[in-house]
């Protein structure tokens, strides 16, 4: 007997309790089943490229903590290295340094949400994502001490920072770091070999090197499908080159490959923040060049930097005045939903969410 | 460190394969003709010793005069780059080829692009707005939209 | 002891005697209050209980404001979803969406009309008890299809779909679990088995396979993680109570907790000697019994991630129902080949079987599903 069955269209979205903000699939289902799946977004657009327009290139910088706002001190460093390319504008070496510890503290903490959540959307009842909020709180109030914020910094600017960090931080700083691993052992300890999270993570949402590259994935995207492309490797900005790390890479492509490879990026991440420590210089953090209301000559600069999520650049446009002329951000949450449909039709509606969830997008940087 | 390859050199290469594709070139970027743009990129893709294989980004930018998208191209495998513009002067009603057969990474930029800056792209699957919700009067990232 | 005797004398009766004041009615009335009470109580004492276990086991405080240790923070609650508006969807079936968390909580209820709390104590010493009990459990499947259904919303339909295909398939080998049990008793009668398991040792040491299928069974059949797959709330929002609220709410939540406790006293009485047990009296026994099996619940909850709904499937059909039917075959042969046969003899043969049953079992177990050509 052939039974007679319609599709079943199923709104995954825009408020769900795992679509990481407003996001909305549009899914077909035959049973559980997903046969086709369209991404709509655009609920959280708030014209940052053109508010860009409308503002001094000074003012523009709060702005950028409210594109990936897990992320923020990577997203004003990306800024301001654009702005610092376009104007010529040295940057002090300690500023440097402490860039990258801030750089890479945010990458340990939006990695700790990232995996925390994966792992929720897993089923795992809420105990991975708080004992990586708990470790996600000692970084935050790293930031509030050197910045007075939680969330959004605005911690950079033009020529260096807004200010040196206070004689405490680096004591806190070196705590943390030598408790951090210890941290990272006890998650894997939790579900690193759990045969359940193995049987749901483990070939599901195959992304392959070819589709990787093809569909201009970044980041753990890209490094999870086995291609060990990291900017700061491949094209070493501020001082990265001095600094001794891996590049981990997973080799199926797989849901599991993506939780891995950010699980060992924060393993690096504490081990450049280490090496950092040793080496920061004492010096000024700004440079002597005023940065209030500068013009920076006419002309155009692609600048990029390795986020959390993946490749962050900055397309800056300018007309010698006193704004932007054009200022495009290129988020890697974003980019990174391309393959989004061919990795999750065929599977199960469990199984979209849990590929979903190892994307890990943001949704202020999707929709920006 | 990612090498930029200079326009000017690359340029000298490309106008013998495809004549009259490169309009003009600059010390890292090369300006290509609307038509020859797909063969272009095809071209830049595979060519042994260039592999343009990674779309890093699609971008507009509106002069007034002209709409200018620049896709910024990077090959994994040489760890060089190189910029590609192209111009379209038509302001009612702008088009240019579409690459995502090329690259599919364009896919979802070329939409945005769509959306914001109204620029057709011809040969794109699924040209519809993106953002902004199907119904919205203007590209508001023109520069001639009023934002308030 | 004899405090216990002076406090609750009403306990200690043996047996029921016809003559026993009031007859049946009274006996009816006493036992229904009692059984309220004990499922209110417990439910509400077992909410507290895992919210406050799980902070702990999250690295966070759980509730800790109402009342001293936030042992009121369950009666708070029920307060404010009572004072809740009901809302009845756009479109849903009014009488089906009314009915079906009443469906959903009385089944449960019934269970504990056969539980005995001392030896005799119970609203009815059924002798076909643990049919009883397996029957009406099964009943609460259909007030959470009703509310799926009725409820006009994908999620729960979904939702609903999931629960039955999972508690039809689990029945069987949780069934099959307990005629090992039966045989070894030799009653269906859970005061029987109760008594059984007094005069040698409780089954959980005679029957180490039923156990585990009994309790993995049991966990996917009230729908505990790592089988919450018809509440996950990460997939399918809330899944069959997306829709509701206030008082049939709260019933639904209450027939969630009052299921796990019938699960907790289940276990405890087939299999970890029930109401028997040294110097406590027997129902305190029972209580703590039951306690510590659902702690072990609430531990498995706060651990492990959730299965896929074809991976509840196969683990059923390949894992558990095979174990349950070698688990049978095995205990038949031993009770009819050595039936006076000494619990030290057995318990080291029948754990060592499990044992080897277990690892060879998973061992050649696929959890299986793929991705399916579109």
């Amino acid at each position: 007997m052939v039974m007679k069955t319609e599709p079943l269209v199923l709104n995954i979205g825009p408020a769900h309790p795992s679509t990481h903000g407003v996001f909305r699939m549009r899914a077909t289902l035959d049973g559980e089943v997903i046969i086709d799946v369209e991404p709509i977004f655009g609920y959280l657009h708030r014209g940052i490229e053109k508010l860009a327009e409308e503002r001094t290139y000074q003012q523009f910088i709060p702005l950028t903590d409210r594109l990936d706002y897990v992320s923020a001190m990577g997203n004003n460093m990306a800024y301001c290295m654009a702005v610092e390319k376009l104007a010529a504008i040295p940057v002090p070496e300690r500023a440097e340094y402490i860039r990258v510890i801030m750089a890479e503290l945010q990458r340990i903490a939006s990695h700790l949400i990232a995996v925390g959540s994966f792992l929720n959307d897993c089923g795992a009842f809420m105990t991975p994502i708080l004992y990586m909020v708990r470790e996600r709180e000692k970084i935050v109030d790293l930031f509030e001490m050197v910045s007075g914020q939680r969330l959004t910094y605005n911690y950079m600017r033009f020529g260096g920072l807004s200010q040196d960090v206070p004689d405490e931080f680096l004591p806190a700083l070196r705590k943390f770091i030598d408790q951090m691993p210890r941290y990272l052992d006890e998650y894997d300890q939790l579900l690193k070999e759990n045969e359940i999270l193995l049987a749901r993570t483990k070939g599901v949402g195959i992304l392959s090197k070819e589709t990787a590259i093809n569909c201009s994935m970044t980041g753990p995207m890209l490094r999870g499908s086995g291609v060990p492309w990291d900017l700061r490797k491949a094209d070493p900005y501020s001082v990265y080159s001095r600094f001794e790390f891996d590049i981990p890479c997973g080799a199926r492509g797989d849901s599991y490959d993506r939780y891995r490879v950010r699980v060992e990026e924060m393993r690096q991440s504490v081990r450049i923040i280490r090496q950092a420590m040793e080496q920061l210089p004492v010096g000024p953090v700004r440079s002597k060049t005023p940065v209030m209301l500068i013009r920076p000559p006419a002309g155009e600069v692609y600048s990029h930097v390795e986020s959390p999520k993946g490749e962050l650049g900055f397309y800056l446009v300018s007309d010698g005045s006193i704004a932007p002329y054009r200022c495009h951000i290129r988020g890697p949450s974003f980019i990174n939903l391309t393959a989004l449909r061919e990795m999750i039709v065929g599977w199960k509606v469990a199984d979209a969410i849990v590929i979903f969830g190892s994307i890990d997008i943001v949704m202020g940087e999707v929709d920006r | 460190m990612t090498r930029a390859i200079s326009g000017e050199e690359l340029a000298a290469g490309l106008e013998q394969r495809i004549p009259g594709s490169i309009i003009g070139t600059s010390k890292e970027s090369i300006l290509v003709n609307n038509q020859s743009l797909l063969s272009l990129a095809a071209h830049l893709k595979t060519e042994p010793g260039l592999e343009f294989d990674f779309l890093s980004s699609i971008t507009a930018v509106d002069y007034y005069d002209y709409f200018e998208v620049i896709y910024q191209l990077t090959s994994l495998e040489h760890n060089h780059s190189i910029v590609l513009k192209v111009r379209c002067h038509d302001r009612e009603n702008p088009a240019i080829p579409s690459l995502v057969g090329l690259w599919r990474g364009a896919e979802l930029q070329e939409q945005e692009i769509f959306d914001l800056m109204g620029i057709r792209f011809e040969g794109h699957p699924n040209m519809k707005r993106i953002v902004l919700w199907e119904g919205f009067q203007g590209h508001p990232q023109r520069r001639d939209f009023l934002s308030w | 002891m004899v405090t216990f005797d002076l406090v609750f004398p009403a306990w200690q009766f043996k047996g029921l005697p016809p003559d026993w004041p009031g007859g049946f009615w009274w006996h009816f009335i006493v036992f229904s209050i009692i059984i309220l009470a004990f499922v209110l109580t417990l439910v509400i004492m077992f909410i507290w209980f895992e919210r406050r276990t799980l902070g702990r086991m999250q690295a966070r405080m759980g509730p800790n404001r109402v009342g001293p240790f936030g042992l009121l923070q369950a009666m708070a609650d029920a307060i404010k979803v009572m004072l809740k508006e009901d809302i009845v969807p756009n479109g849903a079936d009014k009488l089906v969406h009314l009915l079906a968390p009443l469906v959903a909580f009385v089944p449960v209820l019934m269970v504990f009309a056969v539980m005995p709390f001392q030896d005799g104590a119970a609203l009815v010493n059924l002798n076909i008890g643990v049919l009883y009990v397996m029957a009406v459990s099964s009943i609460s499947t259909l007030g959470i299809f009703m509310a799926g259904w009725g409820s006009n919303n994908k999620y729960t339909l979904i939702s609903a779909m999931r629960d039955v295909a999972s508690v039809v398939s689990y029945e069987i080998p949780v069934v099959l679990s307990l005629a090992g049990i039966v045989l070894l008793a030799g009653s269906l009668s859970l005061n029987d088995i109760v008594r059984s398991q007094a005069q040698s040792v409780p089954f959980v040491l005679l029957q180490p396979l039923g156990f585990i299928v009994f309790f993995l069974g049991g966990m996917a059949e009230i729908n505990r993680s790592p089988f919450d797959l018809l509440e996950a709330d990460s997939e399918i929002v809330a899944g069959f109570h997306t829709e509701y609220s206030g008082m049939k709410f709260a019933l639904f939540y209450l027939a969630e907790y009052a299921e796990a406790l019938v699960l907790s006293t289940l276990v405890a009485t087939f299999f970890l000697g029930g109401w028997g047990g040294p110097l406590l009296p027997p129902w305190l026994w029972l209580i703590v019994k039951s306690w510590a099996v659902f702690f072990v619940l609430v531990w498995i909850r706060a651990t492990v991630p959730r299965v896929r709904i074809d991976q509840l499937m196969t683990f059923s059909w390949k894992f558990l129902f095979p174990l349950a039917l070698l688990n049978l075959v095995v205990t038949a042969v031993e009770v009819v080949a050595w039936p006076e046969a000494l619990p030290v003899l057995l318990i080291p043969v029948n754990i060592a079987v499990g044992a080897v049953l277990v690892i060879l079992l998973s061992r050649n177990f696929k959890p299986g599903g793929s991705q399916v050509e579109a």
